[in-house]
């Protein structure tokens, strides 16, 4: 074990593939014993820099060290206390329930690997059911069959890459009180999501797309220092505010909520000026609200994009 | 209520005709695979073998002899290499498989004919593959009856007996009674394991990849060779085990005989068994799923199986199906098995066939590994 100050921390990785850079110098530290929430948009690069994180990829280049040891040279030492949780479930299904437990086990060459296996199971709640098929499993027992096999090595650091998607909002309730409590026995841990609501649960939140790392900070900073405002208009008449308001200067989005609509924009002068003259129509509410995690990282999404499209001029 | 529908029906139809344009595997086996056993079947496979290479020992420099090697050569069957030889410089040559015969003209056969005697004629067939001499044995027993006709005329006319002239003495070696199981079950030793090596490593492989358990395998601390060999030991082991029961029912229940030595064919079978291995890695390495897998060990199996002389006699087959075949491990291990059990061969005598082999597993491994260290970075 060596002493480190920041769980994970790399600087400047890059990651190409056939000539294009899936990851483009990413610089970020996740803490020790915090809920580090990883988002972005399908195929930014989430998942390659965390293969990268747990020293499965090599990156082509950039540095950084997780739990202390070097990315580059010292991957092996990273995966014994690493647990990383693949996006797709991935133990075998044509084993059961205890060989996968077992078979992973081993693969740690853990001591006392009965007792062990056993508490895991208790402790799922799934002794009764070890024999069963792994592939039989509906998707909020196979997850967390999952993030059982993968803490059975006592890992000082978990990396989920999207452990929630296409579970239940039960069992991804459950899923994240699991997490917190690993995290308050001070195991860190990194989770990839979509989803909002368990953006909001974690303690900081990276924001990468297109193979940059937008925003970096906890929930609040992100929302404070985003310099990101927004309207909420609630009212009669809002589907064609809608329409009126989208091509305007100064608003950048405009999103409906059921009868709610969201006029964001990042420069809160150009943005009252542009609702100014529907502020006083009637029939229409106006209340100036707090953004919401969703409208900033659409906003930085769309960034992202035409910087994009920009650098590739 | 929904009905049936042409539309639709069509639609589809046109969908299963694009993504089979874009898989070009599925394509090429299902073009490539009747178009190979119709070339082979229709123009190929040539079910009466002729100009076998022979070896000719003549123990006389005569009119006869001469005549008599003349006959053979325009019967078509038989492609005379040697005239030179000796008799045991002959019997290397068959143990060998360089030549299917080996004609041995004795030093008394002028002698014997002058006289009035029936001379007699050695012929010595390569009987491993009754299919492949059959043919040509019945051919040259016919011919012996008028053999020397065109030389026994004239003033010689009288030493023409009523009896054919020359008697044929036939050696059956290796197989007397011409059985053609002694010539399939050491064969198919080499068809099934190039079958169950290939599939079982390709497709055990690529089914990780495919499922994702393979990113798993390879967060933990577990090392990539640790992967590849715990994969390929049940597979060696599979292999020894049909190897034994195949050998097993060779003895039991076909009543092959086994000439050579155990141990050696036991080798030779590890040494086919790694190249097979070699070849599944590879296949699993360019893969993407284990259809293709699949797919890619049967463009392997079927022309071993077609070309390497296990369906039909090498020798029957046209030259370039003769070149792909001694590319192919099976064929090699074909001649190396049978010519092990049936033949008793040495080391020294299945080196020929041995080296391809390791060269062959060589050259399979270096692409392999290279393109294996690729899939997981």
């Amino acid at each position: 074990m060596k002493p480190f100050e920041h769980a994970v921390d790399v600087t400047g990785l890059c990651k190409r593939f056939d000539g294009k850079a899936v990851v483009d110098n990413l610089t970020m530290q996740v803490r020790r014993g915090e809920v580090f929430g990883f988002l972005g948009p399908n195929g930014s690069g989430k998942t390659t820099t965390i293969r990268m994180m747990c020293g499965l990829l090599t990156p082509d280049g950039g540095a950084g060290h997780t739990l202390g040891y070097d990315i580059l040279r010292e991957s092996w030492a990273i995966k014994r206390e690493v647990g990383y949780m693949t996006q797709r479930f991935s133990l075998y299904e044509d084993l059961t329930i205890r060989e996968n437990l077992d078979f992973v086990a081993r693969i740690y060459q853990m001591d006392r690997r009965k007792n062990r296996v056993d508490a895991s199971l208790e402790q799922l709640g799934l002794a009764d059911r070890q024999n069963q098929l792994a592939g039989s499993l509906s998707g909020g027992w196979k997850q967390r069959l999952a993030l059982a096999s993968c803490m059975l090595h006592e890992p000082r650091l978990l990396l989920l890459d999207e452990p929630t998607a296409g579970v239940d909002p039960k069992a991804r309730r459950d899923f994240w009180e699991e997490i917190h409590k690993l995290a308050a026995s001070g195991i860190t841990v990194l989770v990839s999501t979509h989803y909002m609501d368990e953006a909001e649960r974690c303690h900081r939140l990276g924001y990468i797309a297109y193979g940059k790392l937008m925003a970096q900070g906890t929930p609040r900073e992100l929302v404070a220092n985003s310099g990101f405002s927004t309207w909420h208009v609630a009212g009669e008449g809002i589907n064609e505010l809608a329409e009126r308001l989208q091509d305007k200067t100064g608003v950048d989005r405009v999103t409906r909520f059921g009868h709610e609509l969201h006029v964001s924009g990042g420069d809160v002068e150009a943005l009252n000026q542009a609702i100014e003259p529907y502020l006083s129509a009637p029939g229409l509410t106006w209340e100036f609200g707090e953004p919401q995690l969703e409208d900033l990282f659409i906003h930085l999404m769309g960034k992202a994009r035409d910087n994009f499209a920009g650098g590739g001029q | 209520m929904t009905s049936f529908s042409l539309e639709r029906l069509f639609a589809i139809i046109r969908k299963e005709f694009i993504q089979m344009r874009r898989d070009r595997l599925t394509f090429a086996m299902m073009v490539g695979i009747p178009l190979m056993q119709l070339v082979l079947f229709g123009f190929a496979i040539n079910g009466d073998p002729k100009h076998l290479p022979t070896v000719i020992v003549t123990h006389e420099q005569s009119p006869f002899a001469r005549s008599v090697v003349q006959k053979l050569a325009n019967s078509g069957y038989f492609n005379v290499v040697s005239t030179q030889a000796g008799d045991r410089e002959a019997q290397e040559m068959l143990a060998l498989g360089q030549v299917q015969f080996a004609v041995t003209i004795p030093a008394d056969f002028s002698w014997r004919l002058l006289r009035g005697e029936r001379a007699q004629l050695l012929l010595e067939a390569d009987a491993t593959d009754p299919s492949a001499t059959g043919n040509a044995i019945a051919a040259i027993q016919q011919m012996t009856g008028s053999l020397l006709d065109h030389d026994l005329k004239g003033a010689l006319a009288w030493l023409s007996p009523a009896q054919p002239a020359v008697e044929l003495v036939i050696h059956r070696r290796y197989n007397p009674e011409g059985l053609s199981q002694y010539n399939i079950v050491p064969g198919l030793m080499g068809v099934v394991l190039t079958m169950t090596m290939i599939m079982s490593t390709a497709l055990g492989l690529t089914r990780e990849v495919e499922r994702g358990t393979m990113e798993n395998l390879l967060a933990t601390p577990v090392h990539p060779l640790e992967v590849m060999v715990g994969k390929i030991v049940p597979c060696i082991l599979v292999g020894l085990i049909s190897t034994v029961l195949i050998l097993t029912a060779a003895k039991w229940l076909f009543a092959v005989p086994f000439v050579g030595n155990v141990a050696l064919l036991i080798c030779a079978v590890l040494v086919f068994i790694a190249t097979n291995l070699v070849v599944g890695i590879t296949i699993s390495s360019v893969a993407r799923n284990q259809m293709q897998a699949l797919q890619m060990s049967f463009f392997f199996f079927l022309p071993s199986m077609l070309l390497s002389g296990f369906m039909f006699p090498f020798r029957g087959m046209p030259q370039w199906a003769q070149y792909i075949g001694e590319i192919l491990p099976l064929t090699h291990f074909m001649r190396i098995s049978r010519g092990v059990m049936l033949k008793g061969n040495n080391l020294l005598e299945i080196w020929p066939s041995l080296w391809p082999l390791l060269l062959f597993m060589t050259v399979i491994m270096a692409i392999g590994l290279k393109r294996f260290r690729r899939t997981l970075d």
